[in-house]
């Protein structure tokens, strides 16, 4: 049973893995967390259960960055091939940060805060390091 | 929000700093060193090191940039205060604005007269890549990192947010940097004191000396629009936004108030503290504001019984352009979608009516992570005693701020000083 899974952040790598969103929802203040959280940051009860979140949103913030960290240099990324970052609401109104395709990072002034956007999961690495990184897609 | 007091008055009696930059023959204990005796060279009256009672050193990653943890006992033993009790503080970026706190509290509580409080960082060991590796580290490494975020990038995602908001262009924010270099540009301590005016000059004749095509830049904004010039970190944010890569130290002596005036005639009294913290980004409300430093301040003016009015100058965390115009609506100085506007009309120049950085901020005077809390402390210091030489504020200064920041709004530290002689 995948409720079953605790509530780190090993079980919301596993569930991207499995290219499921999986945010946790407090059963007793009926409020959703993503990135997951054991502890009710309202009612500071566990109560928690595991809830799909259906990755359909609006951009809420963003950037285009040119002088990218080891890890997006490693996947191909940096001063002439900028990519862009951003915080993403979803519909269920929790947001998280994650790399925006499907929009034109080169030209950044274009890109427009409110843009739709849908759930991808990108894999990244070969074999046995391959794993699944979250973005979103403009529709 | 309940208004809370500090059980007894603290005061700074001495304030001093390295000066800050690229030093590849100095470790972080010889830069803390250097401070050190800049601090005791402003005590104005008799003072006997041997008299510290205790140590606070704030340092973001010795471990990291110097393979060297556990530093705080290390500069008490340079500066010959082995015994004493130490503590290192880590709050990313507002480590030493945190042990400041510290410090307050601790002669606050009546366990000790007198404090030193210090910060240190020795960036420049590591090549650019790493040290934004380790930068990085004071996100949320499990789902803000992942998403591909720099420092430079989540601050640039305030900023689009803030232009989607308020209509703000990037082209306000290089306001805020030619602000910062005038100001640096008379701060012998400053690791970047010249104007941009002055590196385009520069600019231009290495350009001569190397028989290449020469710059014809008609004015500071063109240069700034230059992507060669100035090249794009993280959109909206370019080079000339982004505060250094920089090693330094920085050393306050605090004291018990009833005992200010041993050490000089003319102390600075903490009359506010205010410490607060919040989520990673993605979890904030509001993506245009940092909630931390909005509670932080509260916090501290509600124990000084002041209002954002009555402070006369502050140094702010301008670890980007627009972290300073953002800060400056946090504290209370101008209303949410004003702060771009005040910095494009100069109120917060060296002669307006709210002075914010004379030091040259984070962006010219340099961003030794873990010394910047302090080092704004010792600027307020400098000029609220009269002292700040060339780039003194015109005028009185009765009150005076400093505002610390860690990470991306995880941590903010603000504190507030008065003069009452």
């Amino acid at each position: 049973m995948t409720t079953e899974r605790p509530f780190t952040a090993a079980s919301f790598r596993q569930f991207l893995n499995e290219k499921k969103l999986m945010g946790s929802h407090c059963s007793n203040c009926d409020k959703s967390y993503l990135p997951p959280r054991a502890i009710c940051s309202h009612c500071f009860g566990d109560q928690m259960e595991w809830v799909e979140i259906k990755g359909a949103g609006k951009l809420a913030a963003f950037t285009s960055i040119y002088i990218a960290p080891t890890t997006m240099i490693e996947a191909g990324y940096g001063r002439d091939k900028p990519y862009l970052a951003g915080v993403v609401e979803l519909d269920e109104g929790v947001k998280i940060s994650a790399q925006i395709l499907g929009l034109d990072a080169s030209k950044p002034e274009d890109v427009k805060i409110g843009t739709q956007l849908v759930a991808e999961f990108v894999e990244r690495g070969e074999g046995e390091e391959k794993k699944i990184a979250l973005a979103f897609r403009a529709e | 929000m309940s208004n809370k007091k500090l059980g007894r008055g603290v005061a700074v009696v001495g304030a001093g700093m390295s000066k800050f930059g690229a030093f590849p023959d100095k470790s972080s204990r010889d830069l803390f060193v250097e401070a050190f005796q800049s601090m005791r060279g402003s005590v104005d009256k008799e003072f006997d090191p041997a008299d510290i009672e205790t140590i606070y050193i704030g340092n973001f990653s010795s471990d990291l940039f110097e393979a060297q943890s556990h530093t705080a006992p290390i500069m008490a033993d340079v500066v010959g205060l082995a015994s004493r009790p130490t503590m290192r503080i880590e709050d990313a970026c507002a480590s030493s604005g945190v042990a400041m706190r510290q410090g307050i509290l601790a002669i606050a509580s009546g366990l000790y007269d007198i404090a030193l409080v210090g910060g240190t960082e020795k960036m420049t060991n590591l090549p650019t890549a790493e040290v934004t590796d380790t930068l990085a580290a004071a996100a949320d490494t499990l789902y803000e990192i992942p998403a591909g975020f720099t420092f430079p990038g989540f601050y640039a995602a305030i900023a689009s947010a803030y232009m989607h908001k308020y209509g703000m262009k990037p082209e306000h924010l290089m306001s805020v940097a030619i602000k910062n270099h005038e100001n640096g540009t008379l701060n012998p301590n400053a690791q970047f004191g010249v104007t941009i005016p002055a590196w385009m000059e520069g600019r231009k004749k290495s350009a001569e000396k190397k028989g290449k095509p020469i710059p014809t830049w008609k004015d500071e904004m063109e240069f700034l629009h230059d992507d060669r010039a100035n090249p794009m970190i993280a959109w909206p944010l370019r080079l000339f936004d982004c505060s250094p890569i920089t090693d330094g130290a920085t050393a306050v002596l605090l004291v018990a108030e009833d005992i200010a005036k041993q050490f000089t005639d003319h102390p600075l009294h903490i009359i506010g503290s205010g410490q607060a913290s919040d989520a990673a980004l993605h979890d904030r409300d509001d993506l245009t504001s940092i909630g931390a430093a909005r509670q932080a301040s509260q916090e501290a003016y509600a124990m000084a019984g002041v209002m954002p009015k009555d402070v006369r100058i502050a140094e702010v965390h301008d670890c980007f352009t627009i972290a300073e115009v953002v800060a400056t609506e946090d504290l209370g100085f101008f209303e949410p979608g004003e702060g771009f506007k005040a910095a494009e009309d100069r109120v917060t120049a060296r002669d307006g009516a709210k002075p914010i950085n004379t030091s040259g901020g984070l962006k010219s005077k340099g961003h030794p992570v873990g010394a910047s809390g302090v080092g704004q402390t010792v600027e307020i210091f400098k000029q609220m005693r009269g002292q700040a030489g060339e780039r003194q504020v015109a005028g009185d200064i009765p009150l005076g701020l400093t505002h610390n920041v860690g990470g991306t709004g995880g941590t903010c530290v603000v504190h507030i000083y008065e003069r009452r002689d």
